[in-house]
Parts: C-alpha cells; structure tokens; sequence
C-alpha cells in the first residue's frame, strides 16, 4: 500500500486488574488506505472495539496502549498531546457506534447535536451550523429534514437515529469514520437502507471506513478488505474474496462454518438431515 | 394427522391509555394469526421487531392473554383452561428466553435454577430430582461441577443451555425458542442450534422457533412463517417460500438480507405499503405455501 491513511503498528492493549493483566489487543497491525473499507471480524471479547476506542485515544483505565504506534495522516496518535487529539478525534476520525439511543444525548435536539459537532471543531457557529445541520440531516436522507431537526432522539426511530449518528460524524468531513457495529441493532431492511447510505456517503466524501462488525454478511457487502481478529490477535487479512473464499487459518474457518449459509463446500452445515416438511396439512387450514 | 399446535385466528390488542380526554388507541399486536405445527417440526416465526411474534409465543403460553382466538394444544383449547389445568399443561409446553443474562436468577446456583420447575410441579423427592438435574446438565452438554455455580459464572452459550435444560426439566413435548439464540456469538449459536436439533431427535421435541434471524432459519427450520405488523404475511415449506418469496413483505425482507458472496449482485426491493391489502386472509398459492396476496 503506498501511502495508508491509518497504520497501525504492533498495537498492544493491556486491561490491568488487581489479580490478573488481560492483554486485550496483542501486537495487531493494519493499514487502511484513503477510501478503503477495512472489515475487522471477530466474536465479543476478541478486541475489536477496544482496538477502536484506542485509535481514538479513548481507552479508560485500567485499559492502556502498552507497545506500538497508530500513524494516521503520518502522525502517531499515541505521542500527541491531547489538545491536537482533540482536534483530530470527531474531526478527522470519528466513530458511529452501536447504539445510537445511548450515544445520543437524549436531552438535546438532534439539529443541535449536529451543530454542536461543528461548533466544538471551529467549523461553523450559530446559525450557519444549524442551517449545515439541516443539510446533513438531507445528505443522509432524513425526510423532511427541516422539521426533524427539531426533534428528540426518543422521537425517532431506531434507523433514523443511526442516520443522526452518521450525520455527526460526517460533519467535519472526515476522512476516517471508525464505525462499531453500526447495524447490529437494526431490523434486517432498516440494515440494508443504513448500509446503501453508508456506501453512498463513502463514495461521495471518499471515506476511509473501519467497519467493525460480527456479521459477515455485512463484512461480505461493505468491505474491500477483512481482518480477523481472534483473542485480540490479528490472525488473518486480506481481500475480501480471499478470506470468504479460501481463508487460511483455522479459527477463520471455523467462523465461517458457523455462519448459516457458508459452511464450506458440503453446504449448509445446520440443516437438519432430511426431515420431511411435506408431511400433513399444515396450513391455516381454518376458516371460518 | 391433528397438529401439537394450532393457533386459530389469535388475536392481542393493546390498549394505550392518552390521557382522560383522548380516546384510548389500540395496538394490534397480533391481528388474527392462524398456523399450524406438526409433532416433531422445527417451525419458524420470523419477522422483524414490532411483527408481534413474541407477543404471539406469549399468547401461546398465556404469559400474556390473549384477546380473541384459540390455541388447541394436543385439540384442547388452552385458552380456556382454568388456573390449575393451564399449570399442568405448561409442563407440556415450555419457552427459552432471548436473554441469557436476565432470564436466569442471579441468586440462584445453576442445579437451583433447573430444579426449580421440577419442585414447583411437585414432581419427585429431593435425591430423584438431584438426578435428574444431573442428567439434564449432562444431556445439554454442561458439567457436573457447574451444579453450584451462579449465573454470572457461565458464558452466554452456557446460560442458555443452563434455560435449555430448565426448559426440558418438565419433559415437554413443545419447545417456544424466542430468540433463544439471537444475544449469542456465531460460533456460540451454532453449538446451541447443534444442541437444540439434537434434542429434537432424542427427546422427539416440536419446537416454535421464534427469530429475525432469516439465514438461521432458513438453514434450522423446515417450516416459516412471516409476521408483518401483526398478521402473518406467508407461510410455508421453508425452501418453497426462500425460493418463491411472494408477497411484497417477505421480498423486500428477503432481498435485505446481506447476501455473504461478495460479488453478488445487490436487488434490494424496496417495501411499497401500498402494494398489497394489509387485511388479505392466507390463501394457498402452492403446494404448501400460503401467502396473503
């Protein structure tokens, strides 16, 4: 890769405890390039959002960054002062997460959480942010965005909250956007719709786009390239035809296998062997 | 051959109380369900939050009573059972939680938590039921020492075997999985749908899979059915229905699905609400396959 945007070198996390140190990230390295989409997999534990939470410098004691660097733009995260941090984080990298309800402030109008990303970063005050909140709130087709902005968190759905979410962090025009399990709380058609914005909005800005998920099936839509990540070890990357293809280490197999609808070539490995489903009347056969 | 189960024109309405000066506003959460189950079936209940299909697994329970319908368990109508006749049919009829960490008792060791509906049922003395817990933390795969341990000590996959087993400590013959799997990592949830098949054929159990789901099920269940703001949209044999998805509702689902082969073409069909009749009754459109259009 010839210039990455994010390069994570040898990154070690380590969450210390009283009795015991639980090495959360362990020596994980990868790059994304200006625009790419890197997939980070990995089963709940496995050190996916803590390898987040550390690019943005979030971690809370007792987790702390032991070993490695994180050059993003050619600077190394870890050995700036939190003042030009701050400026970075929100800005040029920021973060959709989960759950949108807990993430967004519950007390504030939304229009007002849009704005109130691009006052904190000096990029517009007053009524220019609000009027720019407005216009995000179009980018990521919000109807009737005007009114919207007026609105509660509480008074939106679950998908259109996730709207919100990426509005804000699009707002300074990043060129990360690290985004943690950005469907997983949504239905399956609010998923997809989430998904063709998040495509678009990526082709648009030229996002760099970090998608942490569980769900290959999203990792298989979204991703041009896909880390596995096992116990907090990276133990396989590559294009994303060769890791839902031909993966190479065991653990990425036995993932796959588990997913229904891969399961390696013999086929579905859950179905049930052979049960007649054409047996009785099965149907609503009542009809009064 | 009478099904285990038929929900006959299962009806719950929510009433929202506005305040003393507006009229209260009903929720149709389930609106007129009907479906079948055959012993020894794996049937399928998807939909997406708000379908109303755990209301409807409730409803077959009487965890929640219904408004209008019948459920004949067995061609008895459970709905009209009195108290003490519903306790004893719920031996017969048991329900796996989605929550592994709220549905367990964390005061209570895991071998507790198993025995409890056995003692609640009056079923044994201490030393035989002591056994049959035994028996049943071996049959879901836990050990022996896990007996004494608390909740928080198990991982989520252990939990809902721990609800697995307490499900199975009456010997029901009907198992309502609502979203038994759902909280669990892919690999986790491959070991309990593993479990949960096995026992369909050792224990012959009939099971009312309950799941958004759609890959699952599409891979578990031999029948589904799809539920769309309370009423059920189209039924049928799971491969039918994957193959020949009909009404609007089950395409635009279907077609949201990622689809795991990265260089698949993409056809998202987007929900028109206008395009069908929100009242339509099933009506059968193929060999075993109904859909409301």
């Amino acid at each position: 890769m010839a210039d990455p945007l994010l390069d994570v070198q040898h990154l070690t996390v380590v969450f210390e405890g009283a009795r015991s140190t639980v090495t959360a990230v362990d020596n994980a390295s990868f790059q994304i390039a200006p625009g790419e989409t890197l997939g980070l997999v990995g089963e709940s534990g496995s050190g996916k959002s803590v390898t987040a939470f550390a690019i943005l410098r979030l971690l809370q004691p007792p987790g702390r960054v032991t070993a490695g660097h994180i050059l993003f733009e050619g600077r190394d995260l870890l050995a700036l002062p939190e003042r030009d941090m701050r400026r970075i984080r929100g800005a040029r990298i920021s973060l959709i997460f989960q759950e949108p309800i807990t993430a967004l402030n519950p007390v504030m109008r939304v229009g007002d959480q849009i704005a109130e990303a691009l006052t904190v970063h000096g990029q517009a005050g007053g009524r220019e942010a609000r009027e720019r909140a407005v216009d995000l709130l179009i980018a990521v087709r919000i109807p009737d965005a005007a009114r919207r902005v007026r609105d509660y968190p509480h008074q939106l759905s679950g998908g259109m909250r996730q709207r919100v979410m990426i509005a804000i962090a699009l707002a300074c025009h990043p060129a990360l956007v690290i985004a943690d399990e950005p469907t997983t709380a949504l239905d399956v058609t609010i998923q997809a719709q989430v998904l063709d914005l998040l495509r678009e909005l990526r082709a648009q800005y030229n996002l760099a786009l970090l998608l942490i998920t569980h769900d290959f099936g999203v990792i298989a839509e979204m991703a041009d390239r896909v880390a596995v990540m096992h116990r907090g070890a990276l133990v396989e990357q590559g294009p994303v035809r060769q890791i839902l293809r031909a993966p190479v280490h065991d653990y990425t197999r036995s993932l796959l296998a588990a997913v229904p609808g891969i399961g390696g070539p013999e086929g579905p490995p859950l179905r049930s062997p052979g049960h007649d489903s054409s047996g009785g009347p099965s149907g609503p056969s009542i009809r009064r | 051959m009478t099904p285990l189960l038929e929900v006959r024109h299962l009806v719950k309405h929510f009433v929202r109380k506005q305040g003393l000066w507006r009229p209260p506003s009903i929720v149709k959460a389930v609106d007129d369900v009907s479906f079948g189950i055959q012993a020894g079936e794996m049937f399928g209940l998807v939909g997406e939050s708000g379908s109303g299909k755990s209301t409807t697994g409730r409803c077959i329970l009487r965890l929640v009573e219904a408004s209008s319908g019948e459920v004949l368990f067995r061609g008895e109508n459970v709905l009209q059972f009195s108290r003490p006749r519903m306790r004893r049919a719920r031996r017969d009829m048991q329900i796996v939680f989605q929550d592994p960490y709220s549905s367990l008792n964390p005061r209570m060791r895991a071998g507790d938590i198993v025995e409890e509906p056995l003692i609640i049922h009056k079923l044994g003395s201490k030393t035989e039921r002591r056994g049959q817990v035994a028996d049943l933390f071996n049959l879901v795969g836990l050990d022996r020492d896990h007996l004494t341990r608390y909740p928080h000590e198990f991982s989520g996959g252990q939990r809902q075997r721990i609800g697995i087993a307490r499900a199975l400590a009456l010997n029901p013959a009907l198992i309502i999985a609502d979203e038994a799997v759902s909280a669990l990592d892919v690999s986790i949830q491959a070991q309990v749908v593993r479990l949960m098949l096995d026992l369909r054929e050792r224990l012959k159990l009939t099971y009312l899979f309950i799941a958004h789901d759609l890959r699952l099920v599409e891979h578990i269940c031999n029948r589904v059915a799809v539920m769309y703001l309370g009423r059920l949209v189209e039924m049928g044999d799971t491969r039918t229905l994957f193959a020949n998805p009909t009404h609007p509702y089950t395409r635009a689902l279907l077609s949201a699905v990622p689809v795991l082969d990265p260089d698949a073409t993409r056809q998202r069909i987007p929900l028109d609400p206008a395009s069908f009749d929100r009242e339509a009754p099933l009506r059968e459109i193929g060999t075993s396959h109904w859909a409301a259009v």
